[in-house]
């Protein structure tokens, strides 16, 4: 018989957390059915987060998606259902093919394996971004910056998750926290995770004090990276940059440790442990529209 | 002589005709390979000019991965006036090749010389104010003695004469007999 994972209605950072809180004490290889009839929002962080959950699991678990017609429709122009359906036994209603135009989805869910998967992302992006910066009032020439921070993000599955990962990026309006339209890059993969991708270089040097914690702050505050050439470990001091430039929010989660980049509008935490275990490397930036006088 | 590599075409032969943004490691790995391999062949010295005209996007991976180790490889491999050095140029860079390339010079100490799209050549990365300083008389008045830069900038002499050893050495400069030259083509 399946464990029941209830999906929040919000399936985003926090909604995530609240799985994995529950998958916690169920066995990676026991049936399990993800119930998200009842969700009524997705960011790209909660759906590509969503599809790394289910890789992780040990039998192909059963996902029940949204009952609302208009999410679930959503989810599908995002890409989601797409990826999904090799992921899970998809139960419940599903929609079936792609709504023409997918003019409200900057980056639809997409695989990142290789480099040439990083270029399309790229390519792809590059037709979008300045329109949509341009309409939350981010100076243009910060288009190619993010192009550049997304491309960033994408390596970093490359290079260190040791497997793919997805990417996706999309603009909402944050009304809770913000209160403003802000655009999302969200990168997902289940890869080793930082702890264990720099272990090896830095793991002795930090002993007992060398956790998944340690790691992301030798990786994202540090600029520290597994291979040994100074060069390395350019990309995620490049995507803080860009972040901080556009006070903007940088979340970094993996394994059992979460580390953020918080702007003044936000009052997150800098660095959270010992939550639910989540294999690979997680990350979300969030740029929000600038106010204008 | 004067080489000219045109990036977007050398970016097209070596990893895809469908490419127009150096992104990647694996990307600037390949590129910087066909960049050698040209570079290589030709066993006289002078100026290269990397044209960037033609590129979109550099992230902070390529920068790295061409830039930096380029001129890693031709700063150090040998000394500047043994015969086969090479001067490079980096011609066509707007803003944002600009600020990738200034993040990754930094990180490695390192400095190029920028024929940029709008503005006149200047040194960008990790040089020093007199160094700056120097350059810049040379590219305004030519080939000249390091006594004449410090009478045209106001560095002390042997203040001058170390900045243009420095850049030298470097090989953001070249030097015949006690005379500098500015490492830059005519276009």
């Amino acid at each position: 018989m399946s464990t029941v994972i209830n999906v929040p209605s919000s399936l985003d950072d926090a909604g995530i957390e609240r799985i994995l809180e529950q998958l916690a004490t169920v066995p990676v290889d026991a049936p399990v059915l993800f119930d998200a009839r009842h969700a009524r929002w997705g960011t790209p962080y909660g759906l590509t987060a969503m599809l790394t959950i289910g890789q992780t699991r040990g039998e192909k678990a059963t996902f029940s998606g949204p009952e609302s017609e208009e999410i679930a429709s959503y989810w599908a122009r995002a890409g989601f259902y797409k990826h999904a359906d090799g992921i899970f036994h998809l139960a419940g209603h599903v929609p079936r093919g792609r709504t023409p135009g997918e003019s409200d989805v900057l980056l639809d869910i997409t695989p990142i394996a290789h480099s040439e998967d990083v270029h399309g992302v790229v390519a792809r992006i590059q037709h979008k971004a300045q329109t949509i910066l341009q309409s939350l009032h981010i100076d243009s020439k910060a288009t190619m910056g993010f192009a550049m921070t997304l491309s960033e993000a994408c390596q970093n599955i490359i290079e260190h998750a040791g497997t793919g990962g997805w990417v996706a990026v999309q603009v909402y309006e944050w009304r809770k926290r913000l209160g403003r339209r802000v655009v999302v890059i969200a990168v997902c993969d289940a890869g080793q995770g930082f702890r264990r991708s720099l272990e090896t270089t830095q793991g002795r040097r930090l002993g007992d004090r060398w956790d998944d914690g340690a790691a992301l702050e030798e990786a994202v505050l540090r600029g520290v990276s597994r291979f040994t050439d100074k060069g390395r470990g350019q990309g995620l001091a490049g995507i803080r940059r860009y972040v901080g430039r556009w006070d903007g929010k940088l979340t970094v989660r993996s394994g059992t440790a979460r580390l953020s980049i918080i702007p003044t509008w936000d009052d997150d935490v800098p660095l959270s442990k010992q939550l639910p275990a989540f294999p690979g490397a997680q990350m979300q930036i969030v740029i929000p529209e600038r106010l204008t006088r | 002589m004067i080489r000219h590599i045109d990036l977007g075409s050398v970016l097209r032969g070596a990893v895809s005709e469908q490419y127009t943004n150096l992104v990647t490691r694996p990307t600037g790995n390949a590129v910087r390979g066909a960049i050698e391999a040209i570079l290589d062949d030709e066993s006289e010295d002078g100026i290269t000019v990397i044209d960037f005209t033609h590129v979109g996007l550099l992230d902070y991976s390529c920068a790295d991965e061409i830039i930096a180790k380029l001129l890693q490889r031709y700063d150090a491999r040998e000394p500047a006036d043994q015969r086969g050095a090479v001067y490079f140029v980096f011609r066509g860079l707007n803003d944002l090749h600009i600020e990738s390339i200034e993040w990754v010079l930094h990180h490695h100490g390192l400095a190029l010389v920028a024929e940029p799209v709008d503005g006149e050549p200047h040194l960008i990365g990790d040089v020093d104010d007199a160094s700056r300083t120097a350059w810049a008389v040379v590219g305004r008045i030519g080939a000249c003695s390091a006594l004449v830069v410090a009478e045209q900038s106001g560095l002390e002499p042997t203040q001058a004469e170390r900045a243009l050893v420095d850049l030298w050495r470097r090989r953001l400069l070249r030097r015949e007999n006690d005379q500098y030259l500015a490492a830059r083509a005519v276009s």
